[in-house]
């Protein structure tokens, strides 16, 4: 009986039934909290995919998310006022995937953990470099954002999450999803089976950033005043993180789900307890890598055992 | 012919010596044993045709062009697999899985989905894995993974192909349908050069052996001369009579 | 000219010796635990914030919080270790698998202790004055709280240099880093050894926080900026090797001085820079395995 649920011309059907209902809300006239708390959560799970397109396969570590999420919003605000939207989202997204494609030509022929460093301080980075320039260069410090309508944001976040989903599912789907796997799983043996695994997690982790970049050049409308410390947190290396490892990595639907409950509860937490919301979900990362290492829908499929050992391992 | 040919390849970790001045000429249609000591560089030495490392001095040349110095991967396309000696499998990744990524990365033309899963298909046959192919790799047994790392190495469609102690852990039975598999191969084409220490199983099967001790070539020619070799002998057939070769 | 140069040196070393201390404690966390502790920078303001609110509240003198702070950030990390990283390092089907896990872990623990911080004092920037009067240094003329802070700096180091050379347990834990199994079979309480070294890895953070709260104002974001110099510091000088993190962190202070004098506020950069070239060229560091 429970098998039904992964039948695929079902799940199918339920995921065109959800997005004519989410591509048809703003005709109900919602309120403007029910809108922009949407457009989070699309947000975090754009977030959450693009992280995992990469990270999830390979088992390469990136902490780079914040600063991919950075460069989009500052391009917002250095194009905004001059270049129409979907153009300073493309040059966001684009900015961003090449900043990956140098990082990742840098550090990915090393071990995983260099690489993991490196991402790691590149948010402090950029962000120290950008102070620098405005203040010495520029001598301001922040800039205005152009006012976006909630509307038009929810819209195209909408957007870069369906063509994401999508883009995840064809890679999923490809001989370099396959491929992915192989390097996650034997590195060494996968070169050696014929694989560019140099150029393959290169351009993966672009994809990755280049979705990630797009994000934050939308969000970036949402505040109306940035500068390199408000565009360059690493709250955003770390949710991303969290929300794939609770949700679970192997699987389409563990981000997603991830990102759903934790970008409500973020949304809704951040207003009342500040400081406290943030130690839980600190918590919630360590147990869940402690206890949870399949993630929420690993739990769920546990319970499902016996359903066929997927074809490449995941469903 | 010569398919493999190596000249003065050496190699050093630190200040030893892991291969010294090493020279082997392989011909097309050849299985070739590699036997010595433990310690006596002959992983290394596969380590080096492959690309998992690169030779500090001297050259190695596939079909006369040097492909020392190239990665893996690109050696792997121009016709050299192998298999390691720790079998290194794709764990979580079904058998058809593993077999289908050495089908459409393993070659230098490329193949299409269809084709590629009809070749692994037919590897899986040849090997004896079909029942298999959906159960994810780390479940099989050690026989059937031997098996399923050999079937992923001729599914990129090699002329060479490295062995890596193939017989170990086998029992009998199990050692003797190895050489089977071996014979078959050869008879596809491919050329084998396998590193081995179970005596009888080189010696029935390979038409060469190259010695190797401490790193350097001792002695190389057909099984009757190596046996009869007093230096072979003495420095490891002798070990092995007491093995039980 | 001359002057400038010996200014730039001093101030230089005198950053170094922070830098060598917090990148002996990481050093010493992943050398031996093999825990890439990206948390490590909070444990340095941990031991600032401690020593700020004892100073404010209390008056206690900061080099007396040296000896207060220290205990309390070695067990804060010893807990840590014993009850997540051990068990931790058991599950992990293979050594790279628990590197990425605890450096994940780690994640997870920076931002509870920044945020329990944050919760306690708030997100206001805090400071104390402590020594602040100028000394005559040859010609130059340098606070005292800085001067005191390389002295301590070095004294810690060097003290905790005779400790791994000279007594029972430092061996005990250098022969953890070389061979952890070996050590194990020779009688060494591995499990111990592994949490001593993760804690005294925080007690240095704990002590360089102290040192750093005499010189330079306090904040719950502070820690972050530590953590990656302290990096920086230990792939500069050889995964691993603490003598190594010693003198990195030195020439590290030395570049960084430099690049202040030229171009303030462009360190880190250059800091990165480095970490790029090294990366590239020898990412064993200068004295690495």
């Amino acid at each position: 009986m429970g098998r039904v649920i992964f039948h695929r011309s079902f799940v199918v059907g339920l995921l065109g039934l959800i997005l004519v209902l989410l591509v048809s809300l703003p005709l109900y006239h919602p309120s403007t909290y029910v809108l922009v708390l949407l457009t989070a959560i699309f947000m975090y799970i754009v977030l959450t995919l693009s992280w995992v397109i990469f990270s999830g396969p390979t088992g390469y570590i990136s902490l780079a998310s914040a600063a991919f999420f950075g460069v989009g919003i500052y391009t917002s605000a250095v194009f905004g006022k001059v270049i129409s939207l979907p153009l300073v989202i493309g040059i966001g997204a684009l900015a961003s995937f090449f900043l990956a494609l140098l990082v990742g030509a840098l550090t990915l022929r090393l071990r995983g953990i260099y690489f993991s460093i490196f991402t790691f301080g590149l948010v402090v980075l950029i962000q120290q470099l950008l102070l620098w320039w405005e203040v010495v260069k520029m001598h301001t410090r922040g800039r205005f954002v152009i006012v976006v309508n909630n509307t038009t944001i929810y819209y195209v976040m909408l957007i870069i999450l369906v063509v994401l989903m999508f883009t995840t599912y064809l890679i999923r789907r490809s001989k370099y999803g396959l491929a992915l796997q192989s390097i996650g799983e034997d590195e060494e043996a996968a070169a050696h089976s014929g694989i560019n695994t140099t150029v393959l997690k290169t351009i993966t982790f672009a994809i990755s950033a280049f979705f990630t970049g797009a994000a934050g050049s939308i969000m970036a409308t949402r505040w109306t005043y940035i500068d390199p410390y408000i565009a360059f947190n690493p709250l955003f290396s770390f949710l991303p993180v969290l929300m794939a490892i609770f949700g679970g990595i192997g699987h389409l639907f563990g981000p997603v789900l991830g990102a759903t409950i934790f970008g409500y509860l973020e949304e809704v937490l951040i207003t009342k307890f500040p400081y406290y919301y943030m130690l839980i979900f600190g918590t919630i990362l360590v147990i869940a890598i402690l206890y949870l290492p399949g993630g929420l829908v690993g739990l769920m499929q546990k319970w499902q055992k016996g359903d066929l050992a997927g074809q490449h391992g995941n469903s | 012919m010569g398919i493999l040919e190596g000249e003065g390849v050496s190699k050093f970790f630190g200040g030893l010596a892991a291969i010294s001045n090493v020279d082997f000429d392989i011909d097309h249609g050849d299985i070739v044993g590699l036997i010595g000591p433990n310690g006596a560089g002959k992983t290394t030495l596969f380590n080096l045709i492959s690309g998992a490392l690169v030779p500090d001095s001297g050259v190695i040349k596939f079909r006369g062009r040097k492909i020392s110095g190239l990665k893996p991967h690109q050696i792997c396309k121009t016709g050299v697999a192998r298999t390691f000696q720790s079998v290194r499998l794709f764990a979580n990744i079904s058998v058809l899985g593993n077999v289908l990524l050495g089908a459409l990365f393993g070659t230098a033309t490329g193949i299409s989905s269809r084709d590629a899963n009809r070749e692994a298909t037919e590897l899986l046959e040849f090997v004896g894995l079909s029942a298999r192919r959906a159960i994810p790799a780390k479940d099989l047994t050690l026989t059937n993974q031997k098996r399923l790392e050999v079937a992923r190495a001729l599914a990129t469609k090699p002329e060479l192909l490295l062995l890596d102690e193939l017989i170990a852990g086998l029992n009998p039975t199990e050692a003797a349908q190895a050489m089977e598999l071996v014979a078959k191969i050869r008879d596809r084409g491919v050329t084998i050069l396998m590193i081995e220490h179970v005596m009888k199983a080189i010696m029935s099967i390979c038409n060469q052996i190259i010695v190797l001790h401490h790193g350097e070539k001792i002695a190389e020619g057909t099984p009757q001369k190596i046996a009869t070799s007093k230096r072979v002998v003495d420095v490891y057939l002798g070990e092995q009579v007491h093995a039980g070769s | 000219m001359g002057m400038t140069v010996l200014n730039v040196v001093i101030s230089g070393l005198l950053m170094g010796g922070i830098y060598a201390l917090i990148a002996m404690g990481l050093s010493l966390q992943y050398g031996v635990g093999r825990v890439f502790n990206i948390s490590h920078g909070e444990f340095i303001m941990v031991g600032a914030f401690f020593t700020w609110a004892l100073f404010s509240a209390f008056g206690v003198n900061p080099l007396v919080s040296l000896v207060i702070v220290g205990p309390v950030t070695f067990i804060i990390g010893f807990v840590l270790y014993r009850t997540i990283f051990s068990r931790l390092r058991i599950k992990s089907p293979s050594p790279a698998a628990f590197e990425g896990s605890s450096m994940l872990a780690a994640f997870g623990i920076l931002f509870i202790i920044q945020n329990i911080v944050l919760a306690i004092w708030g997100a206001n920037i805090r400071g104390y004055t402590y020594l602040a009067t100028g000394v005559n240094f040859g010609g130059a003329v340098f606070a005292a709280n800085r001067l005191v802070t390389l002295s301590f700096a070095i004294m810690i180091g060097l003290a905790f240099y005779i400790f791994l050379a000279r007594t029972r347990l430092g061996k005990a834990i250098r022969a953890a880093a070389q061979d952890p199994v070996t050590a194990g079979l020779m009688g060494i309480n591995i499990n111990l050894v592994l949490a001593l070294c993760f804690g005294f890895g925080a007690l240095m953070a704990g002590l360089a926080g102290t040192l750093v709260s005499m010189c330079y104002s306090v904040d719950a974001t502070m820690g972050l900026g530590y953590t990656i110099i302290a990096i920086i510091v230990v792939v500069l000088g050889g995964l691993g090797s603490i003598p190594g993190s010693f003198f990195g962190g030195f020439i590290l202070g030395l570049i960084g001085s430099i690049v202040t004098y030229i171009e303030p506020g462009l360190s880190l950069a250059a800091y990165y820079g480095i970490f790029m070239l090294l990366l590239i060229v020898r990412p064993a560091g200068i004295l690495g395995r």
